[in-house]
């Protein structure tokens, strides 16, 4: 029992940090600290960025562009990208679609997709949720009704994030009424610029439109866009949900934002003294720090036992690291609020998310807080609920 | 990074495990408790010829030369069979000073004694107004010629009623709370003027209230550097608390283990409790408990010798937290899930509730940690 890292480990650490410090455009780095949101144009740029030195779809097979590392220096790549803060290569299709297709896509999907997935040429989005299917997600009901040729599919998606951007999005279908709802569901890879298809933006409580309702209305698909099987969707969906199981912990965004919060709390005021010499203000960022600590050492036992376990199935300390994250994320955010005070109230937005109002007299960083605050509800919720996660352990970990 | 076991620490786990497994069955144990000194000699001894008595010692001092996790192996399995003997107190606590602070003479001297079993040592530090501060020492000792005489009261010294020395923080010089000025004393037990008066714990162990009246003690009864001894003392203090953090791991997997298998036995309106989700629920909230209680019982053991100081402290408060939060879960979740049952002294969960609540008190519980951390700057760096 060693928990440190190997020095090989530790050098690795230094390259990537140096790499990543020199490569991320500053403004982007800018609105990462600040929780501002990137526009598009961000998300390309940085991804590209990653792409040329070979860094976009690390977790990839090697054949297809993969770089080999071990489970621990993808865990340092990650927390150093988080702790910079950069932003990830957007996951739709680099840690969702891409690993689906590299295992059971054909050989033409994998080269048409493949490629522009890693360079982002093709912006996807995911179509799981519908507003019947949430956490009964094999409920769904869009169908996909073989017509020679092709599918022709009806029915609707939601929450569908950044569709507004996308140009391809992956959708699981019913393609068959079945008794037992996992087994008549297909995995399909729909253009977004088909005819039929209309994207809306929903509007989140934070003011901002990162997701969507999609509307299929007889889209025609070409039947090649069927990965794998027919009916046999459900297995893929499972492998890709099973995919991340360890980036959800998101310790280096924590970190990174608990360094923030810290940094702020020594600015702003209280009373005579700076908040973060608050005795009472201090033990609650320190109770977080212990989460913290707590899950990052849950983190490592799940990713050293990666190396050694035999079986496909995940580390039931895994299921850990959603609830705590996102628990961990949500109370930083909730710390940044008390420590912005009066000055989480200015809005900024007007309704439609885009127009900006007169700042007020207050911080420069503060308007983006409240909104940071609101919007983190959603990580208890997305990628199975915590409620759900609890029903999953209760099952696979208890036996209950 | 590796959380494995060595060949080795695999088969110490398992030693230790049969022999508890074979010989501390709940019934057995409440025997052991009935025994004159609330423990067994006879396990003492088989501890000592398993070489756990010797575990953290060198082996030039007939110790088995193991470190931290060799410790956090045997406290795991102390904990799951709510062990009654005084190991903590002796080897962990006792032993820890010998053999961090101790002078060659004092090591090749006390060491082997408590590797055979034959020597039983306390730590008497608590005094009636010091709570959680390891510096708040009002026991005096003045120099006397080449040694000293000790003055002061004791509090709540674990196994101090069957101690045969006891290692007694004394202040040299300065005011009570002052952090210079403090000195460790080797006592012994029958000297003059010492008297205590032992009594059972809440959590199935032993205690005393010890007074120390015009106690003389020579030069060689000093460890380590008589008015500077508060750094020693935050050292095995800090190796103690990895100790019981580990010794709490065991304790909370036995009360979950307990009370998932009531959750699939126990019926009730015609069907296993299990199986109501709010239960479910519950029973996932103490396994989350318990396995961030693990990965910093695994932290605990891993800083508990680091040179550096005050990461030293950092990482031992931020697991003390973990596991006062986790054990206060655990504990009453077990009991409410049990009902009725866990309420009662007859049945097993409440006794580990029982002494896993003591060990969120012993060496500061969880608050007292948290203001430490928070008061050390936290573990995440502000910069």
């Amino acid at each position: 029992m060693d928990l440190r890292f190997t020095p090989e480990e530790n050098a690795f650490r230094e390259e990537v940090r140096t790499f990543l410090k020199g490569a991320l455009p500053e403004p982007i780095r800018k609105k990462m600290v600040e929780s501002r949101s990137l526009s598009k144009d961000d998300i390309v740029t940085w991804q590209r960025i990653l792409n040329k030195k070979g860094w976009a779809v690390t977790n990839w097979a090697k054949e297809w562009g993969g770089t080999g590392w071990t489970p621990v220096q993808q865990h340092i790549y990650q927390e150093e990208r988080e702790m910079l803060p950069a932003p990830d290569p957007l996951p739709f299709g680099v840690n969702m679609l891409g690993p689906v297709l590299i295992a059971f896509g054909t050989d033409a999907q994998k080269k048409r997709f493949l490629p522009r997935i890693a360079n982002i040429d093709d912006w996807w989005a995911q179509g799981f949720s519908e507003p019947g299917s949430g956490s009964d997600l094999a409920s769904l009901k869009t169908t996909a009704k073989r017509d020679g040729d092709f599918y022709i599919v009806n029915g609707q998606k939601t929450w569908t994030t950044l569709a507004q951007y996308a140009d391809w999005i992956f959708c699981l279908v019913r393609t068959e009424a079945t008794a037992k709802k996992q087994e008549g569901i297909s995995f399909l890879l729909i253009d977004m610029k088909s005819k039929g298809i209309t994207v809306r933006p929903i509007q989140t409580i934070d003011g901002a439109s990162e997701v969507n309702e999609v509307f299929f209305d007889d889209v025609k698909v070409p039947v090649e866009n069927l990965v794998g099987q027919e009916n046999k969707g459900w297995d893929y969906a499972k492998f890709l949900l099973g995919n991340e199981r360890t980036g959800i912990a998101r310790v280096g965004i924590s970190k990174e934002r608990i360094r923030r919060l810290k940094s702020l709390a020594a600015i702003e005021r209280s009373g005579d003294k700076p908040m973060i010499e608050d005795p009472a203000f201090r033990a609650k960022i320190a109770t977080v720090e212990v989460e913290l600590k707590a899950l990052e050492m849950t983190l490592l036992r799940v990713i050293a036992d990666e190396r050694t376990r035999k079986s496909n199935r995940p580390n039931p300390a895994s299921s850990i690291l959603k609830i705590k994250g996102s628990e961990i994320q949500q109370a930083i955010t909730e710390l940044a609020l008390e420590v912005v005070g009066p000055f989480a109230l200015p809005y900024e937005r007007n309704e439609d998310g885009r127009l900006k109002n007169e700042p007020s007299d207050g911080p420069e960083w503060a308007a983006p807080i409240a909104p940071t605050y609101f919007n983190s509800r959603k990580i208890s919720i997305y990628g199975g609920s915590n409620e759900i996660q609890k029903n999953i352990i209760a099952k696979a970990v208890l036996g209950l | 990074m590796d959380f494995e076991l060595s060949e080795e620490q695999r088969l110490l786990k398992e030693s230790v495990e049969r022999l508890l497994t074979d010989r501390y069955e709940f019934e057995t144990r409440k025997r052991y408790m009935a025994e004159p000194e609330g423990w067994s000699r006879d396990i003492w001894r088989q501890y000592a010829e398993l070489g756990l008595l010797g575990l953290p010692f060198d082996e030039k001092y007939d110790g088995f030369g193991g470190g931290p996790v060799e410790t956090m192996i045997v406290m795991e399995a102390f904990g799951k069979a709510l062990a009654l003997e005084p190991f903590f107190a002796t080897v962990v606590l006792g032993g820890g000073f010998i053999r961090l602070g101790g002078s060659e003479a004092q090591k090749k001297e006390l060491l082997p004694k408590i590797a055979d079993g034959s020597l039983r040592l306390a730590f008497a530090q608590v005094e009636r107004q010091s709570r959680f501060d390891l510096f708040d020492v009002g026991t005096a000792a003045k120099r006397d010629g080449n040694g000293f005489v000790i003055d002061g009261a004791k509090s709540v010294v674990l196994h101090g009623d069957v101690a045969d020395k006891i290692i007694v923080s004394a202040r040299v010089s300065g005011e009570r709370r002052d952090h210079k000025g403090i000195g460790l004393f080797l006592v012994d037990a029958k000297a003059n003027g010492v008297s205590r008066r032992g009594y059972p714990t809440v959590d199935g162990l032993h205690a005393a209230e010890i007074s120390f009246s015009n106690v003389r003690v020579g030069a060689d009864a000093v460890i380590g550097e008589a008015g500077d001894g508060l750094p020693l003392i935050e050292r095995v203090v800090d190796a103690s608390i990895a100790a019981l953090a580990a010794e709490a791991i065991g304790n909370m997997m036995s009360m979950h283990e307990l009370t998932v298998e009531y959750l699939k036995t126990r019926k009730q309106f015609g069907v296993p409790i299990g199986s109501f989700q709010v239960l479910q629920h519950r029973a996932v909230d103490m396994f989350v408990a318990l396995e961030q209680a693990r990965s910093m019982a695994y932290f605990a053991t891993m800083m508990a010798e680091e040179p550096n100081a005050k990461e030293r402290k950092k990482a031992i408060a931020a697991a003390k937290v973990q596991i006062g939060r986790s054990v206060k879960l655990v504990g009453q979740q077990a009991i409410q899930l049990h009902g009725g049952i866990g309420m009662t002294m007859e049945y097993k969960v409440g006794h580990y509730f029982k002494r896993a609540t003591m060990i969120d008190t012993l060496f500061g519980d969880a608050d007292h940690h948290l203001a430490e951390l928070a008061r050390l700057g936290g573990l995440v760096s502000a910069t």
